[in-house]
């Protein structure tokens, strides 16, 4: 089946940590135990690896100006070629973009991406370095802050389509239960709706049960051209399909009530993939859900379903584990944690586990073989969407 | 219109700001382990890779060549020689220092690593590459677990 | 191999361990201080909102009238062509109510914030702004608002010169 690009692109390998709220480790410590593992999960040595590619949200998270450079020998580019991608919340599975492409343009046969992030480092909450993202003249003088765009986004989401918190709510209790079969998931728990409704109002209408946590963590994944995929494994995840896209920064300027960047990125790769009906011919998606609402706005981008229908497949647990389209089977940020360059890059791994069977507890039944991974960023702008098939 | 040009300089909008905050590193799993042996033992610890042979200091959890796990410390001494220096006369924000201050790279002996440091009980004439030098650690009961238990180097013969 | 692994590295430790020095740790707060030019566009727009205006800018060839000004319409990747004055009216397009600050701390009396279209400019050019003198329970999507403005003598060219908006 020829792609885009020289070279067909394989998964082969992937590792992940514990994604907790404090780690001990440095987040050099954490990118080598998660590279280590992926590593060794391929059955492979750093010396079979061609080029490294990382990603990590702002710097100021971990508090290392040029984090990329601090980073390289953990990652594995020890004398590498290396580059480090960064577009937000975008940035995990935009680095898997980024190490297709390392192969697919024919450069290298194999490539380690990883993501890594300690938002705990950052005093007195990792919060208040999302406040240096908005611009310092229109946005930064209100003392704005990462929640109220959310939740100005969410508000828009709601009102456009007449979406009520309660069917929302219903995202953050699935896919906190599926984390609780995740063995490095923070917050796996079992909570109900009405949990959500009643919990602390943040920035109305955003509660905290509708958001995902801070968290420290990191996860790679190796990557392999089609030649050294094979004599590798007899079961490789192809990458068939790469697409990103970025909005414009005036986000006050765009109504939030439809991530068309999502879509665009969607079909960039659903073309590349041969796609042309994503309901029917996904069969799991990881889209990016830092708070719950983010998951329905997510999958309407994606094109799983028309816009402001997905509060109704979630209601009717299309969306669960055993439904028709399982979305989050991880139990996504909300659940597993959300240490941001490492969180897109955790739902790429669960793809790939989830493609070839081995998931465990949380494997969607019915044999999936085409899976999609989203991740989302910036100033609500960035999309980036891989689809692995087998 | 091309991008206009401004004339009157009182036209010219300037917006201040900071983008500071407060940071609490974790030492990590090697670096606790490093500065705790300097306070409490006043040692100077180095891993080696049995796989390669390199001894890393400041020690650390993986071999950055071969990607094995370190599991082997060792004391690496205090000794070293200076690999190379500068002698800094201002200050981070560029004010002058009252006295010019040396820091150095020091290869620390029998390791294929070293520390950035000060350089103590010398003058800054005097120092040069290759110069052998020895840790000045301060007492024990005033050490933290920083890189500050260290003095400074002073030379030795 | 998710299922084939038996252990994720990983050593998690307390907010409060670390607070209370259980865990050795670095403390630092590197300085950043800024200057930022506002460049040609926003140094008139904030020069005009000294004089109690909001100023646009024009491209011809998309028709659009932007709020905030640029020097380009980064739609059709060239220069803005002129300048034309909006109102200080103008339509909640979205808003939320913050109960908390920057630091996640929780803050006694709410903030209504809203993106707000300003009538004169092309729809949808909204800017982030916050809302006073409304109960937060009834502020409604679509509400026609005006801006309050500072007097004269205490604007400085900030976009805090509107002190808020307020229902019309």
């Amino acid at each position: 089946m020829r792609m885009f690009g020289k070279k067909r692109v394989a998964v082969v390998g992937a590792g992940l940590t514990l994604f907790r709220r404090n780690m001990k480790e440095t987040g050099r410590e954490m990118c080598y135990e998660a590279a280590k593992m992926a590593l060794d999960s391929a059955g492979l040595t750093l010396s079979d690896i061609d080029a490294v590619t990382y990603g990590s949200a702002p710097d100021a998270f971990d508090g290392i100006h040029m984090k990329g450079e601090n980073m390289t020998d953990a990652s594995g580019a020890w004398r590498k070629p290396f580059s480090r991608v960064y577009t937000g919340g975008g940035t995990g599975v935009f680095a898997m973009d980024s190490g297709w492409w390392h192969i697919a343009s024919g450069l290298f046969d194999t490539c380690l991406v990883v993501g890594e992030e300690k938002m705990s480092s950052c005093y007195p909450h990792p919060a208040y370095a999302f406040t240096t993202i908005f611009d310092p003249i229109m946005d930064r003088p209100h003392g704005t802050t990462l929640i109220w765009i959310f939740s100005l986004e969410m508000h828009r989401y709601m009102h456009r389509h007449g979406i009520k918190k309660e069917q929302i709510a219903l995202v953050s209790v699935k896919n906190k239960r599926n984390a609780l079969d995740h063995p490095c998931a923070q917050l796996g728990a079992k909570i109900t709706v009405e949990d959500v409704l009643n919990s602390e109002i943040m920035c109305w209408p955003v509660q905290r049960l509708d958001i995902s946590p801070t968290s420290d963590g990191a996860a790679a994944l190796v990557l392999a051209s089609e030649d050294v995929a094979k004599k590798l494994t007899d079961n490789p995840v192809w990458i068939d399909g790469a697409g990103w896209c970025i909005d414009s920064t005036y986000w006050t300027n765009r109504d939030l009530y439809y991530p068309d960047y999502v879509e665009y990125a969607a079909r960039m790769a659903y073309k590349m993939a041969k796609i042309k009906n994503p309901p029917k011919e996904i069969d799991v998606a990881e889209p990016y859900d830092p708070f719950d609402y983010k998951e329905l706005h997510h999958m309407e981008g994606l094109l799983l379903c028309k816009k402001g229908e997905a509060p109704k497949l979630t209601a009717e647990g299309v969306t669960q584990r055993d439904g028709d389209l399982p979305i989050n089977p991880s139990g996504g940020l909300l659940g597993v944690g959300n240490p941001i360059g490492a969180a897109g890059v955790m739902k790429c791994c669960e793809i790939f586990w989830q493609l070839r069977g081995e998931a465990g507890k949380r494997q969607v039944p019915g044999d999936p073989r085409t899976g999609v991974a989203q991740a989302w960023g910036d100033l609500m702008q960035y999309g980036s969407v891989i689809v692995m098939r087998r | 219109m091309t991008v206009e040009k401004i004339h009157d300089t009182q036209e010219i909008r300037y917006w201040p700001g900071h983008m500071e905050t407060d940071y609490i590193y974790t030492l990590g799993i090697a670096g606790e382990r490093f500065f705790n042996e300097i306070k409490k033992n006043g040692k100077i610890m180095g891993a080696k890779c049995k796989k390669c042979g390199i001894v890393y200091v400041p020690p650390r959890t993986y071999c950055e060549q071969c990607f094995e796990k370190l599991e082997q410390w060792l004391d690496v001494g205090k000794r070293g020689i200076v690999h190379t220096y500068t002698i800094a006369h201002i200050d981070l924000d560029g004010s002058k220092l009252r006295d010019p201050t040396i820091y150095a790279m020091i290869k620390i002996d029998g390791t294929n690593g070293g520390l950035i440091h000060k350089i103590g009980e010398a003058k800054p004439s005097n120092v040069k590459i290759d110069m052998r030098v020895e840790a000045v650690l301060k007492a024990k009961e005033k050490r933290e677990g920083s890189i500050n238990d260290i003095k400074y180097f002073k030379p030795v013969k | 191999m998710s299922a084939k692994i038996k252990e994720y590295p990983g050593t998690e430790v307390k907010s409060e361990e670390i607070k209370q020095g259980k865990v050795p740790t670095i403390r630092d707060r590197p300085k950043a201080k800024y200057l930022w030019s506002a460049g040609v566009a926003m140094s008139r727009f904030l020069n005009e909102l000294k004089k109690g205006k909001i100023i646009a800018s024009t491209c011809n060839k998309c028709g659009r009238i932007m709020v905030p000004p640029r020097v380009f319409c980064e739609q059709c990747f060239k220069s803005t062509d002129g300048w034309t004055y909006v109102k200080d009216t103008g339509t909640i397009n979205t808003y939320s109510v913050s109960f908390i600050a920057g630091d996640a701390s929780r803050i006694k009396e709410p903030i209504v914030v809203a993106v707000i279209d300003i009538d004169g400019a092309s729809p949808g050019m909204g800017i982030l702004h916050t809302m006073q003198e409304v109960d937060w329970k009834k502020v409604k999507f679509g509400m026609k608002v005006k801006a309050v403005w500072k007097p004269e003598k205490e604007r400085t060219g900030a976009i805090t010169d509107i002190k808020y908006f307020k229902p019309l």
